[in-house]
């Protein structure tokens, strides 16, 4: 466990250096001037050249990736036109907010779409599995934002029950979740169907109930543990998109998270920003990848001695 | 009794009502963005001050917005932009997945490793947050938009592409082929990559969906197609201010952008079906 925890660790740093090469190439072959974008537009040229020789941009290309990866493993991010400097306190102090709505959202997703699962995968080809279908089609074909937005005008605006936007106490966190879990719970439903009806047929599950078994406790007691391991795997291959709907729904409820900070990046040009944020949600990545392949080793006992 | 044993027993195939269903969808969106603007009952950017914010009405089906364009006729002149966003953005997609991943899987050894090490590092960024990235370098146009959303989705398929080829490497037929001495190119392109088709359409047509849900959600974050232009997710951008006073905003373009990916996801469920019934569901 240790060996393999170490092995993976050890992989970010070289993920995160790559990523940073990708984004370095990408934002260098931006047009316009970066200097110019660095120093505000109402600088005057002498302060633009000024700040092309204080950023390094007139030394060659080498140079400045160089100092660029320099500079990271001094954790300096580079100079940020909307902090006057490295950005990397601010996106800290973003992090809590996101991970508070990641780890909100993925608790709601397990404790609606396993339930939900189960029953469908029970209940196979009858009304229940009909209704969790029908609607797990229904959540995978509806953008994520704009369930927000109903969400706002029916909770908020129309029934007054829960605030429509900020960081403000767990109401406010209410509406941002479902928001963003809504696509990981029919995920998790469908897998969860697919796996119980696939499961019902086996050995195991007939032996349990020739012993006098009940349904429930052949599901929670057997069925369940089995099911585990793809749900798990579905989470994991869907942190991306966690992460990424996280900077919308951060944006649609004013959620001051690491996504937020990154528009706000976006709609002033400051490619120093994009570049850190993004670096930031490679990490969050790599971290709920590495958070999963733990888990397995918890819920899966095969893998532990393997 | 002899009649019956002659006639020939024809295979029937259930009809797949997932291919019936997307495809009709499909193609009345296909109609929409050729011929919405004609179609229109208003011109989409004609402003009518006194219909301001109005809700449905007999006039305006699904009423009008802040200016009073007729929210209808900017829904059907709108399809054109998300469609064609979703499908270049898809075919360029496909087109840099498939070589990418073919030529990895099918010469191995260092081009593989140089390939899927790329690919693999582009996959720890999140697909819509690469997708922003690139749409903030390259700017907020049509053109840009499709290329963010192309090259987020580049990295998943050319990753399935070389898993199909490396199966189909190992198949009998790929080997008699390489044994009697063709070249490794015409095996690539004469044996394995037509093996690989159904694969890579099924997964295209998946993504195309995924694809509408990127545009619009760059739409309404102001970095896809600029207002005034009637783009679904950029009138949901703008409705985001009136959602307290008039929330009739939010409803259509939502509705729309649902159903187009409906379509899309039911239309490659179908396609799955059809083409190998033991395909994982993903």
């Amino acid at each position: 466990m240790l060996r393999f925890l170490v092995q993976r660790l050890a992989t970010i740093p070289l993920v995160a250096i790559g990523v940073i090469t990708i984004l370095f190439v990408i934002f260098k072959s931006v047009p316009g001037d970066e200097a110019t974008l660095a120093a505000g537009a109402t600088s005057t040229q002498a302060e633009i050249e000024a700040m092309r020789v204080r950023l390094g941009l007139d030394r060659p290309l080498l140079i400045q990736y160089a100092g660029h990866i320099w500079g990271l493993l001094h954790l300096d991010l580079g100079y940020s036109s909307t902090f006057r400097g490295n950005p990397l306190p601010a996106i800290l102090e973003r992090i809590p907010a996101t991970l508070l709505l990641m780890s909100s959202a993925i608790a709601v997703t397990v404790a609606i779409g396993i339930p939900a699962g189960l029953v469908a995968g029970a209940n196979q080809n009858r009304w229940p599995d009909y209704a969790i279908s029908g609607g797990v089609v229904a959540l995978l074909a509806i953008p994520n934002f704009w369930l927000g937005m109903v969400l706002i005008a029916v909770l908020s605006v129309q029934m007054r029950w829960l605030p429509s936007f900020g960081a403000a106490g767990a109401a406010s966190l209410v509406i941002p979740t479902i928001a963003l879990s809504a696509r990981l719970i029919a995920l998790v439903a469908r897998t969860t169907r697919g796996m119980v009806v696939e499961e019902m047929r086996k050995d195991y599950v007939r032996t349990a109930r020739a012993k006098g078994l009940r349904w429930k406790a052949v599901l929670s007691r057997h069925v369940l543990r089995n099911v585990l391991i793809p749900i798990v795997t579905v989470i994991g291959l869907q942190a991306g998109y966690l992460l990424g709907g996280s900077v919308v729904v951060e944006r649609l409820f004013a959620w001051p998270g690491l996504g937020d900070l990154m528009l706000t990046g976006v709609s002033v040009r400051d490619y120093t920003l994009i570049q850190g944020a993004t670096l930031f949600f490679v990490v969050g990545f790599l971290v709920i990848n590495l958070a999963v392949d733990i888990l397995y080793r918890f819920i899966n006992p095969r893998l532990r001695h393997g | 009794m002899a009649d019956i044993a002659a006639a020939p027993r024809r295979r029937r195939r259930r009809p797949n009502l997932h291919l019936l269903v997307g495809g009709s969808l499909l193609g009345l969106f296909v109609a929409l963005a050729v011929l919405g603007p004609t179609l229109a009952p208003y011109d989409p950017m004609a402003q009518d001050l006194f219909a301001t914010m109005e809700p449905p009405t007999a006039a305006h089906w699904l009423g009008a917005d802040q200016v009073g364009r007729d929210i209808l006729s900017r829904i059907m002149a709108g399809t054109r932009y998300t469609l064609s966003i979703a499908l270049a953005s898809v075919a360029a997609a496909a087109l840099i997945g498939v070589a990418l991943g073919s030529i990895a899987g099918h010469f191995g050894g260092r081009v593989d490793r140089a390939v899927t090490g790329f690919v693999d590092l582009l996959l720890t960024i999140p697909n819509l947050v690469l997708a922003i990235a690139i749409a903030s370098a390259v700017g907020s146009s049509p053109t840009g938009l499709t290329v963010a959303i192309a090259a987020s989705f580049v990295p998943s398929i050319a990753r399935l592409v070389r898993s199909r080829v490396l199966e189909l490497r190992e198949e009998d037929f790929v080997n008699a082929a390489v044994t009697i001495g063709m070249s490794p190119w015409r095996v690539l392109a004469r044996h394995v990559l037509p093996n690989a088709i159904s694969v890579i359409v099924v997964e295209t047509s998946l993504l195309a969906g995924q694809a509408v849900l990127v545009g619009s959600a760059l739409g309404f974050l102001g970095l896809g197609v600029q207002p005034p232009a009637p783009e679904w997710g950029a009138m949901l951008g703008a409705s985001r201010e009136a959602l307290e006073i008039a929330p009739h905003l939010v409803m259509a373009p939502g509705l729309a952008i649902s159903l187009l990916v409906f379509a899309f996801n039911t239309f490659g469920d179908g396609l799955r079906d059809r083409f190998d019934p033991n395909m994982q569901q993903r």
